[in-house]
């Protein structure tokens, strides 16, 4: 008899502890909304962070909760956007589209050498030591970072040294804009067409001295130009970034180093890679 | 007497033995570097925020004045390190390669160049707190190299406190010996500076920890110590990087700092030898930082010199003053070899961080040809704190920042001693630094984000 005591009594225990874990089951589940799962699918899963937020896994959640909108999501572009919002039956939101833009036209057949870099080839080592081998402080070092940087293949070093971002690749999410130690990339609006190569603050002979093609701040550009769109600024020409509609090439044709320029897509010429970058 | 020279002086662990190349200059007495027409005084010549500009563009100043105040708790104050008229408040050439806003002064020729306001000051009927703010009003930032506002390291967080003030006078750089000079020539204001750093703190003891290559300035020290004053002279054995704050606590009291913690967590604070002494002028003198004693060293400069040169002082200036440079020149460091930085022109100005400049020529520059790695491990003997240098330089080339994480490469100081032991010429300290700054922008990034 002994023995059924015992059975009885852990019979008893599992039926409590049954009724326990459906009570649990009950009250305390977590209603995770299926959507934002089906949403997180249809995102490229780049987890790049350009949206604004931590990854693509985040991104669905504020997604579905309304607190963002498709368009928010650069790398996707417009088709995924559009799919995510007649999947979520809202709107998809206008993202006008964004490239970067290199702020820095002086390759090595332009811009020279001040000193001798030996070292970690890295930009942002080569930045520490006095600033690079480059003569003109703010200019690209040329050591690539910015390829590295770029998951989505949308940066070559072309044959003077200087990255070459592929307009139809580059997804606006700003990896190359966060890893150059010289700041010098911009994410513009494809709308933007007027643009001044340079973050030279330099004037005169001075800038042209270390770049051929350095703003030297002479202000003929902000002179022909509508009043108000280009400012002078520390020597610098400074084009205001949300006046579309005043943009003129005109500015342009004055400028004595060509350091702005008007451009359509794509802002240098795509090169065919060289053997060793292929290799990599 | 202690018998320096007996054997056994104490140390850290590990590390690495360049020679001390000190000979140019550890005789040679402190000169006074001569005025100059324009100064150059960049408005972040420190570790954190940069200063705020409180005078304007064709106002006079003197000596000693206040023309930038501090932007923030980590920040300094700038002074006029002579009497003149601002010229200038722009973009200029910085020693860090970058062009930084700097405030340009033009000396008058006629001024005497006396100090703004000259006076001793009681330290005595002063509070700890009020000792502080005058020491953040002066400007002062580690005169060692590394520029960190010295109120900062000074201020000890509540709930915090300090048994000992250790006095940083290793100088374990090759070539430099500003402070070296500074202690022989200096003794009075040292002590001065270490007994208001000690009420500030209210540390019992006080240790001034330096190597036995500087055995003059370790005896004149021991024998001029004020009987009242509870400070030890510490003779320790050269090696590199004994000045590291780590390395020096651990030489002198034998105590190791836990990873990621700083020295004040075992109740100690540490402040150069060169700092104190300037503290001391700051009561004495009521002299803010406006000049500091810059070793002008290395086989490349015709007259190798201890200098006191006003801050602001742009280096060819400096480089005439010591008869020019040799030809073949081809470095010139700020600070030492071993963690001082390249400039690219001598159109820099003298900052506060400036401990020496070290000129080079072709002769002393090894092959930097990089070969792989040979798995020879010097590297890791090398390392003061324990790290795999190594296995991090792999990772660093690979670009996996994320992996160095797990190996703990935020504890590297960046005392370069992996580098100097590698037989390969690996550049590892330079791929650390790199991937430190990343992985802290990376971690703002994600406690910006939530
Ligand atoms: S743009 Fe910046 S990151 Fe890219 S190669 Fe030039 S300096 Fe390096
Ligand atoms: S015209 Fe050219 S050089 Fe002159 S300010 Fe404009 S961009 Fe600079
Ligand atoms: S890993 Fe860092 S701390 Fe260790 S030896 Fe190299 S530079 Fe110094």
């Amino acid at each position: 008899m002994e023995f059924l005591t015992s059975v009885g009594f852990l019979t008893g225990l599992s039926i409590v502890l049954a009724l326990l874990l459906v009570f649990a089951n009950r009250k305390l589940s977590v209603y995770e909304d299926p959507r934002i799962a089906q949403v997180q699918d249809m995102l490229p899963g780049a987890n790049c962070g350009a949206c604004g937020v931590p990854g693509c896994a985040a991104f669905s959640e504020e997604l579905v909760a309304g607190k963002a909108l498709p368009s928010g999501c650069s790398v996707g572009g417009p088709e995924t956007a559009e799919a995510i919002a007649s999947f979520l039956g809202i709107d998809a939101g206008s993202a006008e589209r964004k490239i970067a833009r290199l702020l820095c036209a002086g390759g090595c057949d332009v811009a020279g050498d001040i000193v001798d870099y030996a070292g970690f080839s890295s930009c942002r080592a080569a930045a520490t030591v006095a600033g690079g081998s480059k003569a003109c402080t703010w200019g690209c070092l040329g050591l690539a970072d910015c390829e590295v940087a770029c998951d989505f293949d949308a940066i070559h070093m072309g044959s003077t040294g200087l990255p070459v971002v592929d307009a139809d690749k580059c997804t606006a999410c700003g990896d190359c804009v966060d890893i150059c130690p010289k700041n010098l990339f911009e994410l513009h609006s494809e709308n933007q067409k007027l643009l001044v190569q340079c973050k030279s603050l330099l004037a005169g002979d001075d800038a042209t001295d270390l770049c051929q093609v350095a703003c030297t701040g002479c202000g003929i550009c902000a002179a022909d130009a509508p009043a108000g769109l280009i400012e002078m600024k520390n020597n610098l020409a400074i084009v205001d970034k949300n006046n579309f509609f005043d943009q003129t090439e005109i500015a342009t044709l004055r400028c004595p180093t060509g350091a702005i320029i008007w451009l359509d897509g794509q802002q240098f010429p795509k090169e065919q890679r060289s053997a060793k970058l292929q290799k990599i | 007497m202690f018998n320096f020279l007996s054997h056994g002086n104490k140390t850290f662990d590990r590390g690495v033995h360049p020679g001390d190349f000190k000979e140019q200059t550890r005789t040679l007495p402190i000169e006074r570097m001569p005025l100059v027409d324009e100064y150059i005084l960049p408005l972040s010549q420190h570790l954190g925020g940069p200063s705020k500009a409180v005078v304007s563009v064709g106002e006079k100043v003197i000596r000693g004045q206040l023309i930038a105040e501090p932007a923030g708790f980590v920040s300094a104050a700038l002074h006029a390190s002579v009497t003149g008229t601002v010229i200038a408040i722009e973009p200029r050439p910085h020693p860090s390669g970058r062009f930084v806003e700097s405030i340009v002064i033009k000396r008058d020729p006629y001024s005497a160049q006396r100090l703004f306001d000259e006076h001793a000051t009681d330290w005595k009927k002063m509070e700890p707190a009020e000792l502080l703010r005058a020491i953040q009003q002066g400007g002062f930032v580690g005169l060692g190299g590394a520029a960190f506002p010295t109120h900062v390291k000074l201020s000890v967080p509540p709930g915090k406190k300090v048994d000992f003030f250790m006095i940083n006078a290793a100088e374990c750089e090759p070539y430099l010996t500003s402070d070296h000079r500074v202690m022989l020539e200096q003794p009075e204001a040292i002590f001065l500076g270490i007994r208001i750093c000690m009420k500030i703190l209210g540390a019992k003891r006080a240790y001034l920890g330096a190597e036995i290559n500087k055995l003059d300035a370790l005896a004149q020290l021991q024998s001029q110590i004020p009987a009242d004053l509870p400070c030890e002279i510490v003779p320790l054995e050269t090696k590199y990087p004994q000045g590291a704050e780590k390395m020096l606590t651990e030489a002198v009291l034998k105590r190791e700092i836990p990873s990621g913690k700083l020295p004040i967590d075992i109740q100690v604070v540490v402040n150069n030898v060169g700092t104190v002494a300037a503290i001391g002028d700051l009561f004495r003198y009521n002299q803010p930082v406006i000049e500091r004693v810059v070793t002008m060293t290395g086989p490349g400069i015709q007259n190798p010199r201890n200098l006191l040169i006003p801050i602001g002082t742009k280096l060819t200036e400096v480089i005439e003053f010591c008869g020019g440079m040799k030809e073949d020149v081809r470095q010139i460091l700020f600070g030492g070899p071993m963690m001082g930085n390249a400039v690219r022109s001598t159109d820099v100005p003298i900052t506060k961080g400036t401990s020496g400049v070290v000129f080079f020529t072709e002769d002393e520059m090894v092959s930097t040809k990089e070969y792989p790695c040979i798995r020879c491990m010097r590297c890791v003997d090398a390392c003061p704190v324990y790290l795999n240098p190594t296995q991090l330089g792999a990772l660093a080339r690979a670009g996996h920042y994320d992996d160095m994480m797990d190996l703990n490469i935020m504890d590297c100081m960046e005392c370069g001693s992996c580098s100097y032991a590698c037989p390969s010429n690996i550049p590892l300290v330079q791929s650390f630094r790199v991937g430190k700054a990343l992985l802290r922008e990376k971690m703002a990034r994600e406690r910006a984000e939530g």
